[in-house]
């Protein structure tokens, strides 16, 4: 099977979804959504449909946009955030180029630098050997820049995008500092998951003195998934998510509600051309006490039904839901993109479980991911929609960030933040 | 970067091959040369290959076939370590190499990681190969580092003599005051006196160091145990007095012995690092100096040990590798500014109590030493080269 045939980003016009294209926004907890995409994607080579998890196969790292976002999501994540902690704008690019080419050795599944062995005795590996042996598992790396990384520090200023605001709080939001921010993202991708933390890992040894790692977190389950034919996933409530999530085939919706392009990439925003902007939103669900709640309940309160997924009134999961029929404080019909102006955003969150909180309560939510042509047309008014969800009972923002996510890096002598920092 | 040289001047260079573990091909053996010595280490037997083999660059390919992890060691005949490799698993290789000079070892494997090991008795023949190549800069660098590690051991003394004067004049306050500063010179040099293995165990343990078999109440000794009884118990007894004699016997016998320790310029750069690795497991936690916080003491004197050694071997590794050097420079800056933020006084050793740090500024330091400990790693390299 060719590369091409196993990753699928907007680039490649691949197979328009048969499915009438309706934009759909979940945030919040982006519950219920649904539509796409499920543990295992699968991709076509002549008349064999092969599992694009299992096939373990490596994704392009070069394109016109980055990796990770259209591409059909992988099973797991680890996701850093990082302080910018040199003040030498020429060692922060340096690092970018450095971060770049061991990027584009670990996504195709090679070492970094040296290798893991093999080298002096004297000196430590240059790579920490943990994913020897296992195969490139469709790792994507995508970089993001937070709005703190535009504050004077490396000449930045004119250069942030109107898009790139400070979130305003929502309601309900208990966010922790050093759960939130950064000056810079990674999001780590794979399907397997020592793959994605041997990649953070190796990416901030590379980086320490000129930068740290803020904050960072694991995600086990994909809660969407950008690849409709499959089957979709469910989140940590038991509920199907992301129905209705923009295919990474749908170039159409790709170019209308992810892509930056035309009069949202002009003057000081011209770098982030074919880019995007990522909104990371760590919410805590209180699985025990959601557990205890009657199904009626909490079908109404998803505005879908927990076995098929189905809208309120209609069979089937893909059934085009009927709004009115639905609570109006349910969660679906707030993140509806008809209760927001068409607000559609592309998610690709997981599930994380960090242990148990020391009261004998599961550590335990979603991370959500969503990737947005313009947060002020996007995550805002859906979030700011969702502060009469009823599901907000059962869940808590603790953590939140933003960040302008770059286009891809074209060809080996591109990297990542070029078109910021050049 | 991955010739094999064969005129390394090294006392402790390891390097593991876990192939069972990633089940990747070794390919590290295709570099073995015949003269590798093979150590088979089973539960109850530890077999080398040969028992003489050439001085110079010496590899060990050691295979455990026991069911318990085990430690591989090449020894002097005084116990002295010439290296080691530990955590080697039930049916995991590793490689061990080294740059031995002529004379005895003793090769031990330590199933179960304890006792004094199975040991082999080996010779390294011919002429000392090491000494010759080794050059004028990194002859100076190590006598200058000698001169270093004793002339610290012997300040430490009078000061560990302060603090177990007043242990033993029963006053707690005095003892407390004297506490931090008698570790000075010894946190400043503390990989050389760990090289004779027997040392730091009985000065410098924490309680939950202990192996396992030993009593807390009995087989306790050293700085720690008294740090706790100052702090914690408030109070000092027959015993604690008992144990201040025991510390300024055992740091007599270390500083009788650090004069006969093996330095080459790649254990000094090593341990250069293995010093920040002390920050960042111990100090910057909080866990070496738990009850009396003085923790930020031991951090300088650890950095300031670091530096020094890495002071001496500039000359050498600025010819080989001027970026690191230069980043080096920067980042034992970068940390001491960080670090004087918390004394009123730059010459002074009284230092922020560590539990009045917050978690911020703990993030603050872990994220200064890693800026440098990782440039720090690559120090023996830029040595060797």
């Amino acid at each position: 099977m060719s590369e091409e045939t196993q990753e699928q980003t907007a680039a490649e016009p691949a197979a328009p979804s048969r499915r009438k294209v309706i934009g759909w926004g979940g945030a919040g907890l982006a519950l219920g959504a649904a539509a796409a995409g499920g543990a295992v994607a699968l991709t076509r080579d002549g008349d064999t449909a092969v599992p694009v998890a299992e096939s373990g196969a490596a994704v392009p790292f070069h394109g016109a946009h980055q990796a990770g976002i259209a591409t059909a999501v992988q099973d797991r994540l680890h996701f850093a955030s990082f302080d910018v902690k040199t003040k030498d704008r020429a060692e922060l690019v340096q690092l970018l180029k450095d971060w770049t080419r061991a990027a584009e050795r670990m996504t195709a599944g090679a070492e970094v630098g040296e290798g893991a062995y093999g080298g002096l005795p004297e000196a430590p590996p240059d790579d920490t050997g943990e994913a020897l042996g296992l195969k490139p598992s469709r790792l994507t790396l995508t970089i993001g820049f937070g709005p703190s990384l535009f504050d004077g520090r490396f000449g930045l200023k004119d250069k942030r995008p109107g898009a790139l605001v400070e979130l305003p709080k929502f309601p309900g939001d208990n966010l922790d500092p050093a759960r939130s921010g950064g000056d810079i993202c990674v999001q780590a991708c794979a399907d397997d998951p020592q793959v994605a933390v041997h990649a953070i890992r190796n990416l901030a040894r590379i980086g320490f003195g000129k930068v740290a790692v803020r904050w960072s977190q694991l995600g086990f389950g994909k809660t969407s998934s950008t690849t409709p034919d499959a089957q979709t996933p469910r989140n940590l409530f038991g509920f199907k998510d992301g129905t209705r999530n923009i295919a990474g085939t749908d170039t159409e919706r790709l170019a209308k509600h992810v892509w930056v392009s035309g009069r949202d990439a002009e003057g000081g925003a011209a770098w982030m051309d074919g880019g995007s902007y990522l909104v990371a939103r760590r919410i805590r669900m209180n699985v025990e006490t959601w557990d205890r709640t009657p199904l009626a309940e909490q079908e109404d309160i998803f505005g879908r039904d927990k076995r098929e997924g189905a809208p309120v009134g209609k069979a089937k999961e893909h059934d085009e839901p009927f709004l009115k029929a639905m609570k109006p404080d349910s969660h679906v019909r707030l993140a509806h993109p008809d209760s927001n102006n068409g607000a559609t955003l592309l998610r690709r969150g997981y599930s994380f479980t960090d242990g148990t909180d020391g009261l004998g309560r599961l550590e335990a939510g979603l991370f959500f991911l969503a990737y947005q042509k313009d947060v002020r047309t996007g995550f805002i008014p859906v979030q700011t929609s969702l502060a009469s969800d009823v599901l907000n009972e059962y869940i808590q923002h603790v953590g939140s960030a933003l960040f302008a996510i770059p286009p891809g890096v074209r060809d080996k002598d591109d990297w990542w933040g070029r078109t910021l920092f050049s | 970067m991955r010739a094999v040289r064969l005129s390394v001047v090294t006392a402790a260079a390891t390097a593991a091959a876990l192939t069972a573990v990633t089940g990747c091909a070794e390919k590290s053996d295709s570099k073995a040369d015949d003269g590798t010595v093979t150590v088979v280490a089973k539960d109850d037997s530890c077999e080398v290959s040969k028992k003489e083999f050439p001085a110079g660059h010496v590899k060990l390919a050691v295979e455990n076939r026991g069911s318990k992890v085990t430690e591989v060691y090449v020894l002097f005949p005084d116990d002295r370590i010439v290296t080691e490799r530990e955590n080697i698993g039930p049916g995991t290789k590793a490689t061990i190499t080294a740059e031995i000079k002529a004379g005895d070892y003793a090769i031990a494997c330590k199933p179960g990681m304890k006792g004094d090991g199975i040991r082999q008795q080996v010779k390294a023949t011919g002429k000392d190969t090491t000494t010759a190549k080794r050059s004028p800069e990194m002859d100076a660098a190590v006598a200058a580092y000698r001169q270093y590690v004793q002339a610290q051991a012997d300040a430490t003394l009078p000061k560990v003599k302060v603090f177990t004067d007043a242990v033993r004049a029963g006053d707690v306050e005095a003892a407390k005051k004297a506490y931090a500063e008698s570790r000075i010179g010894w946190e400043r040099t503390e990989p050389v006196a760990e090289s004779f293995g027997d040392i730091d165990p009985k000065v410098d343990v924490r309680e939950d160091g202990l192996e396992e078999g030993q009593d807390p109440a009995k087989d306790w000794t050293g700085w720690h145990r008294l740090e706790k009884a100052l702090w914690q118990d408030k109070k000092i007894g027959a015993t604690e007095k008992t144990l201040a004699d025991t510390l300024d016997k055992d740091l007599a016998d270390w500083v009788k012995r650090v004069g006969k320790a093996e330095i080459t310029p790649t254990s000094m750069a090593n341990g250069a690092k293995e010093l920040l690795d002390e920050v960042a497991s111990g100090k910057v936690t909080g866990e070496e100096e738990r009850y009396s916080h003085t923790d930020l003491v031991d951090f300088k004197a650890n950095v300031e040990g670091a530096q020094k050694s890495f002071e001496l071997l500039k000359p050498v590794a600025a010819k080989n590798d001027p970026k690191l050097v230069a980043e080096l420079d920067k980042q034992f800056a970068a940390l001491n500014t960080l670090l004087d933020k918390y004394r009123a006084d730059k010459n002074s050793y009284v230092f922020t109590s560590y539990d009045k740090v917050g978690k911020a500024e703990r993030k603050e330091l872990s994220d200064g030493v890693n800026a440098l400990a990782e440039p720090l790693s690559k120090l023996a390299a830029a040595v060797v080269k």
